[in-house]
């Protein structure tokens, strides 16, 4: 019962979230201030996430398939593959459920309690929809961008590892990293990100927003925002892949 | 003029407001007075509308608020101002920001017009030289002084204030009261201001709704209460010896 409790009131949520906003300008203004504060301050951590998941990816690959049958280039090909298709858009989204979901969650569950969420109602501003859009769109929009990073500095940190260790020489690395190349699995990462996304800011924005208490309760929510967005990323991962990929 | 017809709340079975009726006049101050958890918030809530009331109507002027939808109300609420029990200044914000934001969001003023009006705001409740800070970095009866410009920076006709002595000195308490009623004969308002604060109750109200039990016990002027042979409410205004000793003087 208390899962159809809480889908209900999600959904009512995001149907406040969706309506038509007071002053465009305004919203505008908030969802630029949200692409620095949930997209740009994140490319830091995926650079160094990716640099190091792509490198350690390359040797795991590397000292698994030592037999002379397998041609070395198959350590670029494997590594090209898992960043793309599991590690820049599932993983990576993991992390960020952990990194923005609980600032979100704990940035509108501090407003909720202390009133400020009441005081934009007062003044007649929708208060779900001027809080949570902002940050639904910049990061819908933002997300691919940062896996686009996180593939890019993945396979490079890959390529670093593999020739600076020697289990791969640079030539068998590129080539394996163009070898049997499917563009539509960056299309496939794409799409899974876009999910992703909104999955992690409305979410993290639901449990900011209905947090009753202090700010125990605050720390509680942002906890249940990372958990179920984590959750709910992976239960995605899994239908999105059978219906995109099969 | 607000009018409250026959509210009824509660929460989880538990009934906090029961079979409330009270008018509210313009350019009237208007207390409601309780002890904690008498339901005075709920009242105030209710009559603003951030809780919806189980039974009963809240009326403005002709308009049934309380029936209204999210949209329509918004309307209305355009016109309301309010100062939180903890000031509720968007905390991120500058003082400024916060006076200037209902006025970003409702009105099609340029930058310069918006800031002369928060400084106006600002100066009618005298702060001075604190644009630029941001609210942790006041005072509590600072921070309740910039509620008030916020609240008034759209020249509300209603203006509503829970709590708005807590936390604060007897001094500033009477700063802030004195303000209230200032602004509520300067713009003509409906004020309601919950309080538990006794010099308050004596110094400015003009209309007194005093609550006990999620029920309205008594109604009057800060007049009427010196004579007011209501048991309750006695128990509640002269609660220390010295002010039960001052009643049976008068």
């Amino acid at each position: 019962m208390q899962f159809f409790y809480h889908f209900g009131k999600y959904f009512i949520l995001l149907s406040k979230v969706f309506s038509k906003p007071e002053k465009s300008k305004i919203y505008y203004k908030q969802t630029l201030k949200e692409l620095i504060s949930l997209g740009i301050n994140s490319i830091g951590i995926v650079i160094v996430i990716s640099a190091f998941t792509g490198a350690v990816i390359t040797l795991q690959t590397a000292y698994n398939t030592e037999n002379p049958f397998y041609p070395r280039y198959l350590i670029g090909l494997m590594a090209r593959d898992t960043i793309i298709l599991e590690f820049s858009s599932t993983m990576v989204g993991l992390i960020l459920a952990g990194k923005i979901g609980s600032s979100i969650a704990s940035e509108i569950g501090t407003m909720r309690i202390t009133e400020q969420i009441d005081a934009l109602e007062i003044m007649g501003v929708n208060s779900a929809s001027y809080l949570i859009l902002p940050k639904i769109i910049a990061f819908v929009l933002f997300n691919p961008l940062l896996t686009m990073i996180s593939i890019a500095v993945g396979v490079f940190g890959g390529w670093i590892a593999g020739t600076t260790t020697g289990v791969v020489s640079s030539e068998d690395f590129i080539y394996g990293i163009q070898y049997a190349f499917i563009p539509f699995y960056i299309t496939y990462a794409l799409i899974k990100t876009v999910f992703y996304a909104f999955i992690i800011t409305s979410v993290s924005s639901y449990y900011g927003y209905f947090v009753r208490g202090g700010a125990l309760e605050v720390g509680r929510s942002s906890t249940k925002a990372v958990v179920y967005s984590s959750i709910i990323i992976l239960l995605c991962d899994v239908i999105l892949t059978q219906l995109i990929l099969s | 003029m607000i009018t409250v017809n026959h509210i009824w709340k509660s929460f989880n079975r538990q009934t906090v407001l029961k079979d409330i009726s009270v008018e509210f006049e313009k350019g009237q101050t208007n207390l409601i007075i309780g002890q904690s958890g008498s339901g005075k918030t709920v009242l105030l809530k209710s009559i603003v509308g951030l809780l919806d009331i189980d039974k009963g109507e809240v009326k403005y002027d002709d308009v049934v608020y309380s029936k209204l939808n999210f949209k329509k109300k918004k309307e209305i609420r355009k016109k309301i101002g309010m100062l939180f029990q903890g000031s509720a200044l968007f905390d991120s914000s500058t003082v400024e920001e916060n006076v200037i934001y209902p006025l970003d969001m409702f009105t099609n003023m340029s930058y310069e017009e918006k800031r002369e009006r928060a400084n106006f705001c600002l100066n009618r409740v005298d702060i001075l030289n604190a644009n630029h800070l941001f609210p942790s970095e006041i005072s509590g009866g600072m921070q309740k002084r910039v509620a008030i410009a916020r609240a008034i920076a759209l020249n509300p006709e209603y203006l509503f204030c829970d709590e708005p002595d807590s936390g604060l000195d007897p001094i500033t308490t009477l700063r802030i009261n004195n303000l209230i009623k200032e602004i509520t004969d300067e713009f003509n308002t409906i004020t309601i201001v919950n309080t538990h604060d006794m010099n308050s109750v004596m110094e400015f109200g003009e209309k007194i709704v005093f609550i006990h039990m999620g029920q309205k016990w008594w109604e009057g002027t800060n007049k009427d209460i010196l004579h007011s042979e209501n048991e309750k409410l006695n128990d509640f205004v002269f609660a220390n010896h010295m002010a039960k000793r001052l009643k049976n003087v008068k």
